[in-house]
């Protein structure tokens, strides 16, 4: 696979316990108590989002339910709410997997800042209808946030992927 | 012959089934959970998986904070230890007072034949964090069932009344705040002693509810609890009333009110013992004869009929 559709530069194989350690470590990344911080983006459905597009057989909805589940506990919130939006953040990355690998990697972001928001709204919503009174709007700074984030974590978990360039000046092409 | 497809198609269900799926369980969990309360098991079940992980994670930020704490010079300590001493003197001398005071309360109330009033006690516990969630305003301590906590227990810190325990784990506790959409507290005027409820709006304050229009209660009033719901002890500081608006075309005036306690600080805070039960309510007279049922039906059915009469004139 390579980095965008358009590169001529060949990844390795993504690997399995990688995807699935960083998901989990996303997790623990949202235990910290920098969650309740304005603008402090939902590590799980960035991260989520981002093996969705890339390696969606390895990390689908499945584990965003188990994820969401988790989340909704460590929360303290209505059970189901983050397993709710996390299912289809991941139905939604697969969904889109096609069509944004073909761009730059700014133009994906683009792509994936409504699934973002998206998963924010529904939450929103969901609480609404529990009767909660909704947050200040500062709660919509975070998928920004993640959106701007897109750039830098997919350099990040890609790097185990890249291989060095070699160059053989005895070799003709 | 037989032809399989080679093993590299298959792909499980269609993403759509698999995604029907998924939203059909989580929205069944949602439904489950906020309008039957039937979860709490399933919770309490993920809860020892992921408490701990969330407890292992946020150790070494603890620490870290606790860390400033071990490079006080040893000048601020001797200080303050002066300081602490000076002021368990001063405690101790109104502490004994106050169980000079206590034990005569008594005295008087058993000659007038009243209920005792019951020493408070409590446990202390540790706020370990507050909830990652936007939407509630709930805090976790390190106390939970395995320490002997109940649900409902209210939640004091040095100040004043913060919340109750809403949640249990076996080794922690979830507290509701008192500013929490609406947590409510029975409370009730220092100054004169007027009863009402205190209900939490969700944005740091709380709003003093069904208060007349011209009710007596003015800007800096203190509100403490009533003990009236036989959950909160009395007595206990809850609020300060910072605005009162009182509108004519409304039935009950607006009144905003601050709480008291640190309320959305981190700190130690005490889990005090469920109050004694309260005796019970007296029944509401209950219509149990069959003659009566008979009665109040035909009763409704005249009514209905009359009102079908109205809506047809």
């Amino acid at each position: 696979m390579q980095p965008t559709f358009s590169s001529s530069r060949i990844l390795l194989p993504a690997r399995p316990w990688f995807v699935h350690l960083t998901v989990i470590l996303a997790f623990l990344l949202n235990c910290l108590p920098t969650g309740n911080w304005p603008g402090v983006p939902d590590w799980v459905a960035l991260v989520l989002c981002f093996w969705g597009v890339r390696e969606s057989r390895l990390v689908g909805m499945g584990w965003g339910f188990v994820l969401g589940l988790a989340m909704d506990v460590a929360d303290g919130s209505l059970m189901g709410q983050h397993a709710l939006a996390y299912v289809l953040v991941a139905y939604a990355a697969a969904a889109l997997s096609r069509r944004v690998l073909w761009f730059p990697l700014l133009t994906q972001a683009l792509h994936v800042l409504p699934i973002l928001v998206g998963a924010e709204v529904l939450q929103l919503a969901i609480r609404a209808w529990a009767g909660a009174e909704p947050p200040s709007l500062y709660f919509l700074a975070t998928p920004l946030v993640a959106t701007v984030l897109w750039v830098p974590v997919t350099y990040l978990l890609l790097l185990p992927q890249y291989q060095p360039v070699e160059r053989d000046a005895n070799r003709p092409i | 012959m037989d032809h399989q497809p080679p093993p590299f198609f298959k792909r499980g269900p269609a993403p759509l089934a698999l995604l029907s799926i998924y939203l059909g369980l989580s929205v069944s969990l949602l439904v489950l959970d906020h309008r039957f309360h039937y979860l709490e098991l399933l919770r309490k079940g993920i809860a020892t998986v992921v408490l701990p992980l969330q407890e292992a994670v946020q150790a070494p930020l603890r620490a870290m904070t606790g860390v400033g704490s071990y490079f006080y010079t040893v000048d601020v300590l001797k200080g303050e230890n002066q300081d602490l001493q000076r002021r368990h003197l001063e405690d101790a001398a109104a502490l004994a007072r106050v169980q000079q005071l206590e034990t005569e309360n008594q005295r008087l109330r058993r000659l007038l034949d009243m209920r005792e009033r019951l020493a408070t006690s409590g446990k202390v516990a540790q706020i370990i964090y507050g909830n990652r969630d936007p939407f509630t305003r709930r805090v976790v301590v390190d106390k939970g069932s395995q320490s002997g906590l109940t649900l409902g227990q209210p939640v004091i810190d040095d100040v004043g009344v913060i919340g109750q325990v809403t949640r249990l784990y076996p080794f922690l506790a979830e507290v509701t705040l008192i500013t929490d959409k609406d947590q409510a507290v029975p409370v009730q005027v220092v100054r004169n002693g007027l009863r009402s409820v205190v209900f939490g709006l969700g944005n740091g304050a709380l709003e003093l509810r069904y208060m007349p229009a011209n009710a007596d209660v003015q800007n800096g009033d203190v509100l403490v609890t009533s003990g009236l719901d036989g959950v909160f002890p009395a007595g206990f500081p809850v609020a300060k009333v910072v605005r009162i608006e009182r509108d004519a075309s409304y039935t009950f005036a607006r009144i905003i009110c601050v709480p008291l306690a640190g309320v959305e600080q981190h700190g130690e805070v005490l889990v005090i013992n469920p109050a004694p039960t309260a005796p019970p309510r007296p029944e509401p007279e209950v219509k149990s004869d069959p003659d009566d049922k008979a009665v109040e039906r035909a009763m409704n059915k005249s009514n209905k009929l009359k009102k079908a009469r109205q809506g047809r004139n």
